[in-house]
Formats: structure tokens, C-alpha cells, sequence
């Protein structure tokens, strides 16, 4: 063991040596620096950093109304927020968490930041069209923001008519709107990294030569742009209902309540997708290069992201089995519901083999993966639950549901993104961060993670139903374990929300390629980049996870 | 010489040629399009019984078709323009098809 740490050491100064050219008197963070450069900036690279603040600033408020909706949860009586407030709290915590943060979260930063780099190109196709979908997004942030100060919305993040329809107060759709307007912006995003991977793509840089991420952001973009534009109509057929009075939902204007199911589900279910999958794209590259080894079954692995973004558009009704759908739909949307296990096992058991007889190092974005591919699952496990017809009727609409989406979404696509945040850290900013304390807080998130949410399958399982503030003084111990598991995964959140700011003032300048990894962005590429990227369009000619000349190098200078 | 044609090809291959559609071409479309207005409108005051929606929208969606062919240019647009519209209509076909197969099956009670 100690051995193989000698080598990677080696490898990781043969890297450093190698790379030790002078580096670019400007880069992307310095060659301009008026608040104007940054606000209206076309490079892709600041584009991803102002969302990266945009989304943090989201990921503080939602996680806060999930701070108050477990401190609620403390005692069986409702004796801190009203009902009434306790739904908006929820409600708040869902639009902000999934619209704000998780869809924008690794596509808008990590894709915005590394799609171009990876396929060796200077800029998305439409830089401009990339600072508007931000600008999209901020404006339909300022509507969430406002429905919020107008008193907030009850509906939960489903917006299910008719309580968004014939029940609703007024912030309704102003929430609805704002939801519609980021619809646009992810969109926007979609569209430019599918335009920029088909046609941007460095020379030698064919399709099976394009890192897993990419594959993923490829397969995420689809679904953008396939998946979001039915949400946005869903919502406006919902606004031409309430104003100008079309029976559309409502059955006494001859509409029925369940199409808004399967319309929302149609968007909302693929949308899960979109916070995931680039978290799979993500886990791929830090196997590879905390292996040390190609990523076993690439083609595979690429196709299975494709496959995963199809057989996510015909699943969307296991949402809906008690919802009043026939049971025959409920029996092919099951099998079909299966189906997804596949390509999401393929993946898993593709990663666990990459790191086989691999030379697995414990850094800490390896550690992020260990904690994502263990959260991740167990999470695709219990789906599995859901989607058998019999047992969702027993725990549909339950904690074990928010247990489940919860581990998928939380669990897999957060500690994706926290995985991706510290692995591209240097390469963004041109500094290291506190090894140890990182490790720490995947530790820490890790470990309440599981305390919050664990205990929740249980709970489920007992029979508590999810949204409701009060509960059966048997079931309070679990939910204070999981109050208290939520205690610790804030903890663990906020800790790289110092040391990670600091970093970046006051942290190790970074080597060219700290990790030894293979792909452009570390092998052609400054930390932190130039304006531009690249000097001149980077070679491409060999397998992008070729681990040969990295490794012949470092037995050049281990002798 | 043979390096100026490959590129030439590849230019093709990537930003297809566009002829400029005639006008004839245009106001066809147009006075297609109006023709099938009218008929929209007539179809709308008729009673087919079951049929009506089907005629409807039927009229509607080859109203659609000649928009996307002839006013979108997607008749001679590139294999990948075309690749996309049908991989819209398709995904649009998952949403109809499932929908109503709930919709549809929902009367079969097993028995």
C-alpha cells in the first residue's frame, strides 16, 4: 500500500514537474475585473461561476426552510409552524431546492464551466444566449421571490390542480410563473450544449472519444429540450383555465384533474434526470482518475446515459398509481419503471469494476464518489419498492417516498456536485483547498445524511404520511434522529462553504494537472484557464482515458 | 485540388445549400394554408358526431406539416435539421400514446 501511495506521489510530482511551464500572465479571472466584465460577460467560464453563486444562494434558503420544516418535526404536535405555514414551508423548500438549485446545479455550473474545455473549443455556440438563460433564471427567481414575500404558496412543489387551480390564492401563479420562466433558461442551456458538442467539437475529437461527462451533459441537454417545454405549456394551460375559463382540469368546465398529472409527471419526471445524470457524468471521471485506469465499459456507460434520458420519458406515471390511473397504464408504466434499473446498474457496476485491481486513491473528491455511488444505490433500490404496484399502494404518498427522491436527489446528484465542485476546484479558481477538512465534510455529509433520511424509510414504512406537521408520539423518536441527522448534513454542507472561499484568497496555487488526470481540461489547460481556453486546438488523437503516457512518465522519474 | 473538393464536401456536409424558395412556392403555401382555414372554419359549424375532433385536428396538423416543410425550409434542410423535428414528433407521440392509454384503458375493468 504504502507502494502504490509512493508511485502516486510520484506521479502526482512527475505531473507538477512536467507541467511547470510559465503560466499565462492573465487568465479568465484577471484579464478583466470591472463588475461590468462580469455581469455581462460572454465567456462561458464566468457564465458557470455566477451561477455557481446564484445556486449557492439558493441551496442556503431552501436548505433553511428544510431547517424549519425538521425543527417542526422535533415534537408530535404542530407547535411551531401552523399548518398553514408549515405547507409553505415545504412548498418553498421543494421549488426552491429543485427549480433553483438542482437543475441549474451541475449543467449551469460544471457544464457551463467544463462542456468546452472537454471538447477542446474556446466558447459555447451562442455565448449570448448562455448570459441570457442566467439573466432567464435570475428573473424567474425574483418570481419565486416574490411569491414568496406576497405570503407564499401551499401547493407543494407539484403545483397539483385543483389545488393550483380552483383552491388557489393569487401567489399561485406568480410561483407558477417564475417556474415557467426558468423552464426557459434550462432550455437555453440545453440547447447550446447540444449545438456545441455536434458541431464544436476540437479535431480528433469524435463521439466515443468525448469524456463521460460530456456524454452526460449530452443526454441531460436532451431532456432539457425535450421534457421542459411540456411544463412551461402545462403551467400556461393552467393560467388560460383560471383567467379566461377553458375547461382544461376542471371537470365542471368538462377538464379532467388527472391530465395535469400526467403532463406535469411528463416534464417533472425526466426532470429527475436532469439532477442526476450529471452527477452519473461526474462520477465517471473521478473513478477514472482516483483509479488511475480507463473507465470500464465506456461505450456502455455512454450509451447508457442515452438510454436512461429515453426510458426516463416513459415512467412518468408511477407517480400516479393511486392517482385514479387504469390499471393496465399502471402495469406497463410498472414494467417500463424497471427498466431503468438497467442502464442505472450498468453504470454502477461498470464504476465498481473500473476501480477493481485500479490504483484507487483517497482524495477527497474519491471520497464525495464513495459516499455518491453508496447513496445513490440505495436510493435506485428503494425505487424499485415504488415501482411494484402492490407496494406503492401501501407507501405512496409516505416519508419512505421522501426518503427515496431524497437519495436520488440529495444523496447522488449533491454529493455528485460536491464530488465535481472539489475535483475542478483548482482547475476553476488556480488554488487547492484544505485536504483534510474536505474529507471531514464528505465524512460529515455523509453520516447525516444517513442519520436524516434513513430513519425515514421507517417511517414511511409505519405509515406516516408526508406533509403533515403532526404525527403519532410512537413515531417521534425517528423523526428527532432524523432532526438531529439534519443537524450534521448542514454541518457538513456549510463547512466547505468557508474553506472553500478561503481557498480561493488565501489557498495553495494549483499545479497544471494536480491529479494526473487525462482529460483536456487538465492536460491542455492552465488553472486557472486563459480567456480563451486553449493557445491553439488541442490534440486529440488517443482514448480519452489513457492512463499510458501519464503512467510512462512516472516510471521515467521513479528511476 | 482534390483537398480544396473534400473541403468543399465538408462545407456541404455541414451548412447545407440553401436555394432560395421561389415565391411561387411561398404564395402556394399561403393560398394553402387560407383554403384550409376556410375549411377549418366550415368543419368547425358541421356535425360529424365522433368524428369531429379527428377532422379537426387532422385538418390542423397538415396545416402544420406545410408550415415546417415550406415555410421552416425543413423539406431541404440537412438530415440533422430533420433528425430533430422527428425526434420532437416522436416525443410528442410518448406523451399522446401513454396518455391515452390510461385514458382509454381506464373502462376495462378485468372482468
Amino acid at each position: 500500500m504504502s507502494a502504490i501511495n509512493l508511485d502516486r506521489r510520484v506521479v502526482g510530482e512527475a505531473a507538477s514537474t512536467h507541467e511547470a511551464t510559465p503560466k499565462p500572465a492573465t487568465n479568465y479571472l484577471n484579464h478583466e475585473t470591472t463588475i461590468a466584465s462580469w455581469l455581462l460577460t460572454l465567456d462561458h467560464k464566468r457564465i458557470g461561476l455566477l451561477y455557481l453563486v446564484g445556486i449557492s444562494l439558493m441551496f442556503v434558503l431552501g436548505g433553511a426552510f428544510a431547517g424549519l420544516i425538521r425543527l417542526e418535526l422535533m415534537t408530535p404536535k404542530g407547535d411551531l409552524l401552523t399548518g398553514d405555514v408549515y405547507n409553505k414551508s415545504f412548498t418553498a423548500h421543494g421549488v426552491v431546492m429543485i427549480f433553483l438549485f438542482l437543475i441549474p446545479s451541475i449543467p449551469a455550473v460544471l457544464g457551463n464551466f467544463l462542456l468546452p474545455i472537454m471538447i477542446g473549443t474556446k466558447d459555447v455556440a451562442f455565448p449570448r444566449l448562455n448570459l441570457l438563460s442566467f439573466y432567464v433564471y435570475a428573473a424567474g427567481g425574483v418570481f419565486l421571490a416574490l411569491a414568496l414575500l406576497l405570503g407564499g404558496v401551499d401547493t407543494g412543489w407539484t403545483f397539483y390542480t385543483p389545488l393550483s387551480s380552483t383552491y388557489a390564492n393569487g401567489n399561485v401563479m406568480v410561483a407558477a410563473l417564475g417556474v415557467f420562466v426558468i423552464g426557459f433558461s434550462s432550455i437555453l442551456t440545453g440547447l447550446n450544449f447540444v449545438v456545441t458538442i455536434h458541431r464544436m467539437r476540437a479535431p480528433g475529437m469524435t463521439w466515443f472519444r468525448m469524456p463521460l461527462f460530456v456524454w452526460a451533459m449530452y443526454a441531460t441537454s436532451l431532456i432539457q429540450i425535450l421534457g421542459t417545454p411540456v411544463v412551461a405549456i402545462t403551467i400556461a394551460l393552467v393560467g388560460f383555465e383560471r383567467f379566461l375559463g377553458v375547461g382544461i382540469f376542471d371537470p365542471r368546465l368538462g377538464g379532467d384533474p388527472i391530465l395535469f398529472q400526467h403532463l406535469f409527471w411528463f416534464y417533472s419526471h425526466p426532470a429527475v434526470y436532469i439532477m442526476i445524470l450529471p452527477s452519473l457524468g461526474v462520477a465517471s471521471e473521478l473513478v477514472s482518475t482516483f483509479s488511475r485506469k480507463g473507465v470500464f465499459g465506456y461505450h456502455i456507460i455512454a450509451c447508457s446515459s442515452i438510454a436512461i434520458a429515453i426510458f426516463g420519458f416513459v415512467v412518468w406515471a408511477h407517480h400516479m398509481f393511486t392517482s385514479g390511473l387504469s390499471q393496465y397504464a399502471a402495469m406497463v408504466f410498472s414494467v417500463l419503471t424497471f427498466s431503468v434499473a438497467i442502464p442505472s446498474g450498468i453504470k454502477v457496476f461498470s464504476w465498481l469494476a473500473t476501480m477493481y485491481k485500479g490504483s484507487v486513491s483517497l482524495a477527497s473528491p474519491m471520497i464525495f464518489f464513495f459516499g455518491f455511488i453508496g447513496l445513490f444505490t440505495i436510493g435506485g433500490m428503494t425505487g424499485l419498492f415504488l415501482s411494484t404496484l402492490g407496494t406503492d399502494i401501501h407507501l405512496h404518498d409516505t416519508y419512505f417516498v421522501v426518503a427515496h427522491f431524497h437519495y436520488i436527489m440529495v444523496g447522488g446528484a449533491i454529493m455528485g456536485f460536491m464530488g465535481g465542485i472539489h475535483y475542478w476546484w483548482p482547475k476553476i479558481t488556480g488554488r487547492m483547498y484544505n485536504e483534510t477538512l474536505a474529507k471531514i465534510s464528505a465524512a460529515l455529509i455523509f453520516v447525516g445524511f444517513n442519520f436524516t433520511f434513513f430513519p425515514q424509510f421507517f417511517l414511511g414504512y409505519m405509515g406516516m404520511p408526508r406533509r403533515y406537521h403532526e404525527y403519532p408520539e410512537e413515531l417521534q423518536v425517528l423523526n428527532v434522529l432524523s432532526t438531529v441527522g439534519a443537524s450534521v448534513l448542514a454541518i457538513g454542507y456549510l463547512t466547505p462553504g468557508i474553506y472553500l472561499p478561503f481557498s480561493f484568497f488565501f489557498g495553495k496555487k494549483a499545479p497544471k494537472n494536480p491529479w494526473g488526470a487525462t482529460t483536456l481540461e487538465w492536460t491542455e489547460c492552465e488553472s486557472p484557464p486563459s480567456p480563451h481556453n486553449f493557445d491553439h486546438n488541442p490534440p486529440v488523437y488517443d482514448h480519452v482515458y489513457d492512463y499510458s503516457t501519464l503512467n510512462k512518465e512516472a516510471a521515467v522519474v521513479s528511476h | 485540388m482534390s483537398a480544396h473538393n473534400s473541403a468543399n464536401v465538408e462545407a456541404h456536409a455541414g451548412h447545407p445549400h440553401h436555394e432560395p424558395a421561389s415565391l411561387v412556392v411561398y404564395f402556394s403555401t399561403f393560398s394553402a394554408l387560407m383554403i384550409l382555414t376556410i375549411l377549418t372554419i366550415w368543419a368547425g359549424m358541421q356535425d360529424f358526431g365522433a368524428l369531429n375532433t379527428p377532422i379537426a385536428l387532422g385538418i390542423a396538423s397538415f396545416k402544420a406539416v406545410l408550415v415546417v416543410l415550406f415555410f421552416m425550409h425543413v423539406l431541404h434542410s440537412s438530415t440533422l435539421t430533420k433528425l430533430t423535428i422527428f425526434a420532437s414528433m416522436y416525443f410528442l407521440g410518448i406523451l399522446m400514446v401513454f396518455t391515452l392509454a390510461d385514458y382509454l384503458s381506464r373502462g376495462w375493468t378485468g372482468q
